[in-house]
């Protein structure tokens, strides 16, 4: 293990932090007035100065101390939040990400968008003042008239620091030393939380203050002593007999747990579970999860041996470590859950900015926030889903005048929701624009020879042409219609998931696309089989039924390898062959028929064992080129069966049987 | 002290673990050796890279299981008492990897002298030389010094590999 780098830190606090600044910047646009809001984008901005001068990242701090400058008249009330300064701040948000990623090569761009701000902060303002800015107090007192000349009052403020603020950087002196910058102080300090000398962390401040302050400053400046430590702290502030009515802003409790107030809105993640939260490294987790599934191999073993053995306190024992191992299990598959909504929250800015370059306006809905899904799914979910949105709205909905000559609201709307189903996850993305034109498609369908030109195909199946590679590229349908570009990629990443993908889509009624994935990538239900000597795992989702192999296919020289399964012709494959097996052609051969898209195949096997929870592994790149499997588990017995990747098989397949037709048709002429 | 196979450096011996595949001894870097094990049952891939066509469960970690053998054109018999599958760590593209061998037999762990290293001859050899990092000398017996990350990188696509020595 090594030290992590501390910039590596800084990039992903930055991160963090930036998209929390996005989130709260969107949010304002839809409500303005929210003082939360712009607390918490003002925060962000205030973190990312500190760390980023920290850590040598001058460029940044240099700008987002002039952004902060500017924003700090909407902190203070002085200029409203409007949508053009919504704008600009995300431009500048996304400027600083650049300069975070790539130093030194964006400067020239930040003055730009300085200007845009400041010109936007300042025409807003009533009092017209000239582009340097007075200090905050000055600004303060300007904004809010009505406080200027208030009497001096005085306040007690109790206060505690958060556990970890000491070694997050605050420093109570400068705390004290701003309050008294505020009027005259009686500061005195309770002692009573300090611990023997022998359990004294050195790092944690145990002190409890009381401070008397008269001031004739609002209540406001008070608050915004602590506002960049407030996260874990206690604070309560109130007034003493003798003093005015409250500042209106006190309408909440006094006493505010600064956790419960603090992010609103924070929807990313633990942050929003208010209890506390322990950042791990994705390493870390992975490798626990094979821990996790060691043990449960080491424990289905001792199960075997349980199952065979006479003593009773074997079993006994066994039992319980089954039941430990499962919970154990569960617990860590939960750990790597991730709710979706740290996914959403990145497509409102994408939506934002798409319905702005398109002129579109687009009401954009999100459901299903809390739905949780393993984070590697939910990593390799945001390209496809940046593109279904993006197609969507792109050529899904129509301009405003063609929705009001259609009888629509001129908003269109795109609905991203996600929903558990059983042990799926089920996401859509529904839009109320054009709906896809199936004439158009299956002219198209039919030039590029996917289809008989008579062929009778349900809407549903004939929508699934547009994931064909190439299909997609055709420039009349993408103009035309629409759907297309990239969405074969789209379905390969989602299939990669072992997910499927579906379209619906009414004339004018819209597009509905349903992802549906498996809740977890690590552990799947599998079905056993043998072939020859080497036993195999099947997905378990991707298998329809098993059957019998008809004596008279079982030769294996009829020239034919079609099924009649009740009516319909299903294609078989013999992994036997496949797989080179060596050893002798059994008898009673079963046919475990899956389905890999849109068609169903039959795979024929020797034996079918039996469903078993399957660990997933995956080959080392020295296998990468074999693609039939997609993994490998381990057994009960701790001998290693492959997993078969349903998808590459069956082409495998297909251009296996090809290549035998061809021989024999070579060696009949 | 880590000690590598650096056969010309002068001053450096090797300490190695010496095998034997049929009738030569390999010599392999004694610090990559996670574990030697008994013949454990192997996994065969259908259609993988016959140099790499099995998979066998080391503490519950699925390793890749590579004959050598193949690789230097000698005889495969089956498994007897005296196999043993070694586990080594090596470096694949960047990245380091699990992998097993199988040996016919393993001998010891032994220093080998620097000066008794010699570079693969060019003539004289019927292995591709690529595949030998040097020849070591023990008594009477000579010791092939297999180069072992070229061997794993992408089974035989010798080219792509970049040179390790500096």
């Amino acid at each position: 293990m090594t030290v992590m780098d501390p910039r590596d830190v800084f990039h992903q606090e930055a991160r963090e932090l930036l998209d929390q600044l996005e989130e709260a910047l969107l949010d304002l646009g839809t409500s303005s007035d929210d003082r939360d809001l712009v607390d918490c984008a003002f925060r962000a901005l205030h973190t990312i100065k500190g760390s980023g001068a920290m850590f040598g990242f001058d460029e940044v701090a240099g700008f987002v101390h002039e952004f902060e400058t500017a924003f700090d008249r909407v902190r203070k009330g002085s200029v409203a939040v409007s949508p053009p300064l919504v704008q600009v701040a995300l431009a500048a948000k996304d400027h600083i990400a650049r300069l975070i990623a790539e130093p030194g090569l964006h400067a020239a761009d930040g003055e730009t968008i300085l200007k845009k701000l400041r010109a936007i902060v300042s025409s807003d303002e009533d009092s017209g003042r000239s582009d340097s800015f007075a200090p905050a107090d000055a600004q303060a007192s300007a904004a809010e008239p009505s406080r200027v000349q208030s009497p001096l009052q005085t306040w007690r403020v109790k206060f505690r620091l958060a556990e970890n603020a000491l070694v997050l950087g605050a420093n109570p002196v400068l705390l004290l030393n701003e309050l008294r910058e505020l009027g005259p102080c009686e500061v005195s300090v309770a002692v009573d939380a300090v611990p023997p000398l022998e359990s004294i962390d050195s790092e944690v401040c145990y002190l409890d203050w009381e401070v008397v302050v008269s001031t004739d400053r609002p209540r406001q400046a008070i608050d915004d002593v602590f506002i960049f430590i407030a996260d874990g702290m206690e604070l309560s502030i109130e007034t003493l007999a003798g003093t005015v009515a409250e500042s209106p802003r006190d309408d909440k409790a006094a006493t505010t747990k600064a956790v419960d107030v603090d992010k609103p809105r924070d929807s990313t993640g633990a942050g929003a579970k208010g209890g506390t939260s322990v950042r791990v490294a994705a390493e870390r987790l992975d490798e626990l999860m094979d821990r996790v599934g060691e043990l449960v191999i080491a424990q289905a073993r001792l199960s075997q041996l349980a199952v065979a053995s006479d003593d009773g306190n074997l079993k006994n024992v066994a039992e319980e470590m089954e039941r430990l191992a499962s919970s154990l299990r569960d617990t860590t598959m939960g750990i790597r859950m991730v709710p979706i909504g740290s996914l959403f929250g990145r497509f409102r800015r994408l939506v934002h900015d798409l319905s702005h370059d398109l002129d579109k306006e687009v009401d954009f809905v999100t459901a299903g926030e809390d739905t949780e899904l393993d984070k590697t799914v939910i990593e390799r979910l945001a390209d496809p889903l940046v593109h279904l949105i993006r197609n969507s709205i792109d050529h899904g909905l129509e301009v405003p005048s063609r929705r009001i000559a259609a009888g629509k609201a001129a908003r269109g709307q795109v609905r991203l929701s996600a929903v558990h189903t059983g042990s799926e996850v089920a996401i859509s993305i529904v839009d109320d624009g054009a709906g896809l034109d199936a004439d158009r498609i299956r002219a198209k369908a039919e030039e590029a020879g996917l289809i008989a030109p008579d062929a009778k195909l349900a809407d549903h199946d004939l929508f699934q042409m547009v994931f064909h590679p190439g299909f997609s590229t055709a420039k009349e349908i993408t103009a035309l219609s629409g759907r297309g570009v990239g969405m074969d990629v789209v379905k390969r990443t989602i299939e990669g998931l072992r997910g499927r993908i579906d379209l619906g889509s009414r004339p004018s009624g819209g597009t509905t696309v349903t992802l549906r994935l498996p809740l977890t990538l690590a552990i799947i239900e599998g079905m056993l089989v043998r072939v020859g000597q080497g036993r195999y795992s099947i997905p378990l989702s991707a298998v329809e039924e098993c059957v019998e192999l008809p004596r008279d296919a079982e030769a294996g020289n009829s020239g034919r390898n079609f099924l009649n399964i009740r009516g319909h012709l299903v294609p078989f494959l013999r992994l036997r062959e496949l797989f080179k097996t060596r050893t002798a052609i059994e008898p009673h051969q079963k046919v475990v028929i899956v389905s890999a898209g849109e068609s169903r195949v039959g795979l024929v096997v020797d034996q079918v064992i039996g469903n078993s929870q399957t660990v997933i592994k995956s080959l080392s790149k020295l296998h990468a080129d074999v693609e039939n499997f997609s993994g490998a588990t381990i057994l009960g017995d701790g001998t290693v069966a492959l997993i078969l990747d349903v998808a590459h098989l069956v082409s495998f397949g297909q251009e296996f049987e090809s290549r035998l037709r061809d021989e024999r048709i070579g060696r009949a002429a | 002290m880590r000690t590598g196979i650096h056969p010309g450096h002068a001053g450096r011996a090797m300490t190695a673990l010496t095998l034997r595949l049929q009738d030569e001894v390999f010599a392999i870097d004694a610090e990559s050796v996670r574990e030697i094990l008994d013949v454990v049952p192997i996994t065969e891939v259908p259609n993988a890279n016959a140099f790499v066509g099995g998979l066998i469960n080391v503490r519950g970690r699925i390793v890749p299981l590579a004959d050598l053998r193949l690789l230097f054109g000698m005889d495969r018999p089956p498994p007897d008492v005296n196999t043993r599958i070694v586990v080594i760590e090596i470096d694949l593209d960047g990245e380091p990897t699990i992998v097993a061998v199988l040996a016919d037999r393993v001998h010891d762990v032994s220093e080998i002298e620097a000066a008794t290293i010699e570079q693969a001859p060019k003539i004289g050899m019927r292995w591709r030389p690529k595949y030998v990092h040097g020849i070591g000398k023990r008594g009477d017996e000579f010791i092939i010094i297999p180069e072992m990350g070229r061997i794993f990188a992408t089974g035989d696509a010798g080219p792509s590999v970049s040179q390790k020595r500096g």
